[in-house]
């Protein structure tokens, strides 16, 4: 179920601006993936490429190659709305469809499509998708209750929820932590630890604790200066990146000593 | 015990209080203000300078005596932050009250005026066909302003909401810029204008220089009401958080279906009293109706077809071409502009139900 992707000299730009220079990776299959770095470095940037999020955003264009399983995400011809159907996204702010119950939100994927689901299928749906998120036992009771009722935590794991139940490949995470408190961002770790087995999937964070925590590899963003563009500077196991960095920037950032 | 005692022992004030005035001063102020200007004004009429005891003048020269006096006992008591504070309160409830006389008086006059007509039973069962004098009623109006309005309201809802998706959803560069620009230019349209319009268009399609009819005057409406409709539409679309867009894009689900079953739904309740605030906005017109639909005293159901009566426009003719009977005329007229406004309410209402509905829900 889950895909490797092959990332080949990819630069992103907004307009004429060069966001993200000269990124090669590559993510194997049921991994996790942290991304790290300092603030406006690109890392929220280059996750939006990897589920082709980022040309919403009007100007913004991307050359280079990404690979899902040999498929090139930016090849011609290609759907952005087939590639959003197996990459999945979870975004830093949880942000639940408001005007749907919980029950909804989490089929929002299905329904939005105009696609017709037997209410059996749609309850084993929301079951799976719940219980997948580790939710299912705080809101089985109140499925029909809109997903604005529930906490900040609990919403972000909704959406969630609400990403695995489009059954991705992969999914990227643009720091579903950082607005929660550690509670929360504890069950989502352990959230994070099981969809691995299922799972590809590449996460976004500021906390570099939890990209110890969770990653198997990490990699590492950096900028030369503000106007200048985001590169990766190392990329690599998380042990290595965190106890033996071969590079000077990573061993500063990750140590604090950075700025 | 140890509480009462360091508080003997050391009888040192309390450094934060300050001033305060007891709880019903400014209601006891202003009373009394009232109470003075009145007792003023009692006195001028005793001595014959006014016939008469002047009420208006009391209450007013008795408010903005208040202001100083509040103010004035205010920063001698509680100091000076506090006296600004209770003198912005006293003239920003003034003008709250200003605001809302005009609608008051509006209200009771029409209800005064208007109620004795409009209770009598065949106000709403009849026509002016073939009345002079007392009797008839105004249901051909009535019928004439629902049927024109409604498909005014069915031509501009459609357009002004596309138009508004198309500027917040897709447009970029010049179109948008002139598109926006040229519905800017139609919000301030004299209604005249959209009514010489709508005439000169249809006599010039059907070659008939005094051509009227009902649908005509709905086009002329509609030139009126898709301003209104694409800028409020604009403005509720603009306010649904590009997070939820994203979010549904994140899910595969294409743009036309992310804004069919996300972004409207996010701003139908600002949509839907946009709308209604559009159709208060044209229901009231009289000069377009009067050049295009032109009036009659009977009732006509067909919209293609001979004038057609609206409610304004009954209510100039009732009071431009007064018969022999004057009050009876003038009674129609009011209690036809008392229909009007009780149209209006109720569409607001209804806009205000369908808002409940169909808002985001946030309860737990």
């Amino acid at each position: 179920m889950s895909k490797r992707i092959e990332v080949n000299d990819l630069n992103v730009y907004y307009s004429k601006f060069l966001a993200v220079e000269e990124v090669s990776l590559v993510i194997e299959p049921r991994t996790v993936t942290a991304l790290i770095g300092p603030s406006g470095c690109g890392k929220s940037t280059f996750l939006r490429t990897l589920n082709r999020m980022h040309e919403v955003i009007p100007g913004a264009y991307v050359t280079g190659d990404v690979l899902i399983d040999g498929n090139n995400l930016y090849g011609p011809g290609v759907d952005p709305v087939l590639v959003r159907r197996q990459v999945g996204m979870v975004f830093q702010r949880p942000n639940p469809f408001p005007t749907m119950s919980i029950g909804d939100n989490v089929l929002a994927g299905v329904k939005l499509n105009n696609r017709r689901m037997a209410k059996a299928d749609a309850d084993d749906l929301i079951e799976k998708s719940l219980q997948g998120a580790n939710l299912w036992k705080e809101v089985k009771d109140r499925l029909d209750k809109p997903g604005s009722s529930l906490s900040g935590g609990q919403q972000q794991r909704l959406c969630i929820a609400r990403a695995i139940a489009v059954q991705p490949d992969v999914i990227l995470m643009d720091e579903p932590c950082s607005a929660l408190d550690p509670i929360s961002t504890l069950a989502i770790e352990d959230l994070i630890e099981e969809m691995k087995s299922d799972y590809t999937i590449v996460i976004v964070t500021h906390n570099m604790q939890q990209a110890s925590r969770v990653s198997d590899r990490t990699g590492f963003f950096n900028i030369a200066g503000t106007g200048k563009p985001g590169k990766l500077i190392e990329y690599d196991d998380t042990t290595t990146i965190f106890s033996n960095p071969s590079i000077q920037a990573t061993e500063d950032y990750v140590s604090g000593r950075f700025g | 015990m140890t509480l009462t005692k360091s508080a003997t022992a050391a009888p040192l004030t309390n450094s934060l209080t300050a001033g305060k005035l007891p709880r019903r001063t400014s209601l006891v102020v202003l009373l009394s203000s009232w109470l003075v200007t009145g007792a003023f004004f009692f006195v001028l009429m005793l001595s014959g300078a006014t016939e008469g005891f002047n009420g208006v003048a009391t209450l007013f020269f008795g408010t903005i005596v208040y202001c100083v006096a509040i103010y004035l006992l205010s920063y001698f008591v509680e100091g000076v932050r506090k006296a600004k504070d209770r003198l912005v309160t006293a003239l920003v409830t003034v003008a709250f009250v200003v605001a809302l006389l005009p609608l008051f008086s509006l209200v009771i006059t029409t209800l005064v005026n208007g109620l004795p007509a409009f209770l009598t039973p065949s106000f709403f069962t009849q026509s002016q066909r073939n009345v002079v004098g007392e009797g008839g009623g105004a249901l051909h109006a009535v019928i004439g302003t629902l049927m024109i309005t409604g498909i005014a309201t069915l031509i501009s809802v459609p357009i002004g909401l596309l138009s508004a998706i198309y500027l917040t959803e897709y447009g970029r560069g010049r179109l948008a810029r002139a598109i926006t620009f040229f519905v800017d230019v139609m919000t301030g349209i004299p209604s005249i204008v959209a009514g010489l319009f709508a005439f000169a268009l249809f006599s010039l399609l059907f070659n008939d220089p005094g051509i009227r009819f009902g649908f005509g005057g709905a086009v002329a409406l509609t030139v009126l009401m898709i301003p209104v409709v694409v800028r409020s539409s604009e403005e509720m679309l603009k306010l649904v958080p590009n997070e939820l867009r994203e979010a549904a894009y994140a899910l595969g689900v294409p743009k036309w279906l992310t804004i069919l079953k996300v972004v409207l739904p996010t701003s139908l309740a600002g949509i839907v009293t946009g709308i209604m605030i559009s159709i208060s906005r044209v229901i009231g017109e009289t000069a377009p109706l009067l050049i295009i639909s032109g009036f009659t005293a009977s009732m006509n159901y067909d919209l293609f077809n001979e004038r057609m009566m609206t409610l304004p426009v009954f209510v100039y003719t009732q009071y431009a071409n007064q018969g022999a009977d004057t009050q009876a005329y003038l009674d129609r007229a009011w209690a036809g502009a008392l229909t009007l406004i009780l149209i209006v309410m109720l569409l607001n209402l209804g806009a205000r139900i369908i808002a409940r509905i169909f808002s985001p829900k946030l309860g737990r």
